[in-house]
């Protein structure tokens, strides 16, 4: 097939190529502001290093990573212009039934007797199908009877984390193998966040589905006029979405070492602030991973640095409610000005 | 120059003297970027007349009315009420002022009363709340005035498109405006509402009201208006007693301009039939359209806002799905559920509204034009192939001659012309068979127009067959080979290069 371009007259000029700065400079910068705050509050307050102290650097991350896996699928949700609030509740869902597969053969009070002793394979895989099918219910909602995402989700939300209560009536599921749980030791769950971050990363800005997931949230209609099939690409995102939730659930239990039904309470609220102050726009078609990420990584080092020099974590939320806000209107001014320029 | 405050104060007062003209409008003047809206326009509505408003699309009736209104604000020129020359710079101003608009999108609130909608912001209050009884007691009363049927305490969503009509009426002669404008306020009334509208319109009339209609049709015209003035390409052309012009007079008024742009059609090869539509019909919007598109062939649609045009063309694109009838691709019988079976047949659709359906406004250039074509080429196992569709789209913006910096420019940085030319990109990257152009060339400068005549020419010497749906009869006469002319959903026409000037198609199309 011949382009029609060969026919058309070339124009001979060739405008200047301008370079721009990536829009995650500046929260990167934010990132390093806030890190070496708390790196001079150290030095004055406690006569130390804050960022000098690797273990601590190692929590850090770790006590993120599980939001930060949330983050990435809820990013990619909300570039289709739309939300999820069932990551906490499809996470709890998951912890309880893969924790359910991963107990400990001969423990008395096992909450499936006979089946202690299986394959990591097993718990692994449940837990991210279970995520999976919540995902798919959600999307197949707002693609097919196109309710708002938010009442779509906010129902899983409910339902999930009743299930997840339902599951053992209540009861923590304990006594976890050690074949299941080294997913949450050491800097495992820092390690399986970075790589997922890693390949959502690329799957959004060098494959197809990257390009349709901004396509939809940038114009809908534009998206479905170019011959995307929108609806079985909005299943697919809040699938995916759903996979990363249960993968988050999976390492929760892995590091408490039990399945509790309250888990990961309120994590998709963290989550949606991790990608907002990454400067994942509101209303679609803009974001991407890496500003999700630096966004997590802010709300590690808060809550790492505030107990650090020793701030009641009563005070923390006032200073995490404040940023969220403040990253969210500089981005709007910054966007403002750009359009002006 | 009265500020609409003082005006207010003295028009309360009731020492307005009854001046002969209630509304002067004179040497107006609004340029939007890269069209002048309108240029140097006068307008005088008479104490108790209806003065209708005509002109094709884009005349700049409605922008005028936008300026009295005071949604817009004129660049030049000066409004006077009764005789006072007056500023206003918003809608309340208008409606203070006493004009009322009564807009083509209504704008009532689906989920409050009718009384509520209609008192908004003047609520009756009885010890600092509102006054519900009282307030539906003056809605009684004034729907009693305008003899309309209607329970003021139902919700508006539960009333008829008609109904809405006459509540918004109601809601305007509710602010004791001498000035009244309707926008088409017939286009969704059945023919027994209409004569009761034009009743109401008769009282208001003779009560001294100045009504300004603007319509289409050229027999409501001379039913109920007293004057018309004549609007085209936003100059003011001319006033007549509506009893003193005929229909062709109207007509060749409205769309006399001399072709003063070249359009460069060049000669091309017409092949065989490509596609073939056959009693193509969509419920309760078009029914029973026929006709053949030749390979190289240009077929203009032309017909009224409203006629179907851009459904027939959506329709075929499979955009809004056919009810009923046939489409034929190079003989065979397709079925088209969704606009990609468009582009499996090898069409492509340029729709109508730029930033609605056509721009990923908050994206760049490149991915804007690439978003298209990726649905079936340069991706291997899902990986979208950069480069060579970098390289691509490089080629193809020189081609188009897109002004841009570079690629990674976000499309929303860039005019409408260039907009325009990357989404034509956008389907050329998918070489289509069959170009389906919605409004090409709507708000777009000059020179970029004659860019996409030129472009949209020689396509159709490749062999391309195109069909352009155009509002422009100088643009359609220009191009076409063919021209299909639609009313209300139904073709009136079609006529060959030969047989067709402005004056046949504007016959057509308003039927």
């Amino acid at each position: 097939m011949e382009p029609l371009t060969d026919a058309i007259a070339v124009a001979d000029r060739k405008p200047r190529r301008t370079r721009r700065v990536p829009a995650e400079f500046g929260i990167l910068a934010v990132l390093i502001g806030i890190a070496l705050l708390f790196e001079a509050l150290g030095w004055g307050l406690r006569g130390q290093s804050f960022l000098g102290n690797q273990q601590r650097l190692l929590v850090m991350i770790l006590q993120v990573s599980v939001v930060g896996l949330i983050a990435i699928g809820v990013t990619q949700v909300i570039i289709t212009g739309g939300i999820d609030l069932s990551s906490g509740s499809v996470l709890a869902v998951s912890a309880m039934v893969a924790a359910s597969l991963a107990q400990e053969p001969g423990y008395a009070r096992a909450v499936f007797p006979s089946l202690a002793g299986l394959p990591f394979v097993v718990p692994a895989l449940c837990g991210l199908v279970i995520g999976g099918i919540a995902g798919c219910i959600n999307g197949s909602l707002i693609a097919i009877t196109a309710i708002p995402p938010f009442i779509a989700t906010l129902g899983m939300m409910v339902t999930a984390r009743s299930v997840a209560q339902v599951y053992t009536r209540g009861q923590p599921i304990s006594m976890l193998a050690d074949t299941y749980t080294w997913i949450g030791s050491g800097a495992v769950p820092v390690i399986i966040f970075l790589v997922t971050a890693v390949i959502f990363h690329i799957a959004l800005r060098y494959t197809r589905y990257g390009k349709f997931t901004y396509a939809i949230g940038a114009n809908p209609q534009a998206a479905r006029v170019s011959g995307i099939n929108v609806s079985r690409h909005i299943v697919l995102v809040y699938t995916i979405a759903g996979v990363l939730s249960g993968m988050a659930g999976l390492v929760t239990a892995a590091r408490a070492q039990s399945g509790q039904a309250s888990m990961g309470l309120g994590y998709e609220l963290d989550a949606i602030a991790a990608a907002v102050i990454g400067g994942v726009s509101l209303s679609g078609g803009a974001g991407r991973i890496t500003g999700t990420v630096i966004g997590t990584l802010i709300l590690g080092v808060m809550t790492s640095g505030f107990t650090f020099i020793g701030v009641d974590a009563y005070f923390q939320g006032i200073v995490k409610g404040i940023i969220i806000v403040a990253a969210v209107v500089a981005d709007q001014y910054r966007q403002k000005r750009r359009r002006k320029a | 120059m009265l500020s609409p405050h003082t005006f207010k104060m003295i028009r309360e007062a009731g020492v307005v003297p009854n001046a002969e003209y209630l509304l002067e409008v004179s040497n107006v003047r609004k340029a939007f970027p890269g069209v002048v809206a309108l240029d140097n326009v006068d307008l005088r509505i008479r104490r108790g007349s209806v003065h209708a408003l005509m002109g094709e699309n884009g005349a700049g009736k409605s922008t005028l009315m936008k300026i009295i209104a005071g949604v817009y604000q004129p660049d030049a020129g000066t409004i006077r009420l009764k005789g006072n020359e007056i500023r206003i710079a918003t809608p309340l101003d208008a409606l203070e002022a006493g004009i009322a608009m009564i807009h083509q999108e209504l704008n009532l609130m689906p989920y409050m009363t009718v009384a509520e909608n209609i008192w908004i912001r003047r609520e009756p209050l009885r010890f600092g709340f509102v006054d519900h009884r009282e307030m539906n007691r003056r809605t009684a009363a004034l729907f009693e005035r305008l003899a309309i049927d209607i329970d003021p305490a139902s919700e508006v969503r539960d009333h008829s498109v008609a109904n809405r009509q006459m509540i918004e009426i109601a809601k305007a002669v509710s602010y004791e405006s001498d000035v009244l404008i309707m926008d088409e306020p017939t286009s969704a009334l059945t023919d027994r509402e209409v004569d009761h509208l034009f009743r109401i319109i008769r009282d208001l009339r003779d009560q001294g009201k100045g009504i300004v209609y603007i319509t289409h049709k050229m027999n409501e015209l001379f039913t109920i208006a007293d004057e018309v003035s004549i609007f085209r390409d936003g100059r003011y052309i001319a006033t007549h007693a509506s009893k003193d012009i005929t229909r062709d007079q109207v007509i060749s008024a409205m769309v006399g301009r001399e072709i003063t742009q070249m359009f460069p059609k060049e000669d091309a090869q017409i092949g065989e039939v490509v596609l073939s539509v056959r009693n193509l019909s969509l419920a309760g919007v078009f029914r029973d359209v026929s006709f053949d598109l030749r390979r190289g062939e240009i077929l203009g649609l032309a017909g009224l806002v409203g006629s179907g045009r851009t459904n027939v063309a959506e329709t075929i694109f499979g955009v809004t799905p056919a009810s009923g009838g046939e489409i034929h691709l190079n003989g065979k019988p397709i079925r088209i559920g969704s606009p990609r079976d468009g582009m499996k047949a090898g069409m492509a659709l340029l729709t109508e509204d730029r930033k609605d359906t056509g721009c990923f406004l908050s994206l760049s250039v490149l991915e804007n034009m690439q978003m298209a074509v990726l649905t079936n080429r340069y991706v291997a196992a899902g990986f979208v192939q950069q480069g060579k569709v970098e390289r691509e789209c490089g080629t193809m913006k020189d081609a188009m001659r897109v002004k841009t910096p570079d690629l990674h420019e976000r499309i929303e940085n860039l005019s409408g012309g260039n907009q325009q030319k990357v989404l034509i990109g956008r389907w050329l990257m998918t070489n289509p068979k069959i170009l389906i152009l919605d409004e090409p060339t709507r708000g777009i400068d000059v020179g970029a127009k004659a860019e996409i005549h030129r472009l949209i020419s020689r396509l159709a010497g490749q062999g391309v067959a195109v069909i352009m749906i155009s509002s422009e009869l100088p643009e359609v006469l220009g191009m076409s080979d063919r021209i299909m002319v639609m009313h209300e959903g139904r073709v009136t026409g079609i006529l060959d290069r030969g047989e067709a000037d402005q004056v046949s198609i504007m016959r057509l199309a308003a039927a």
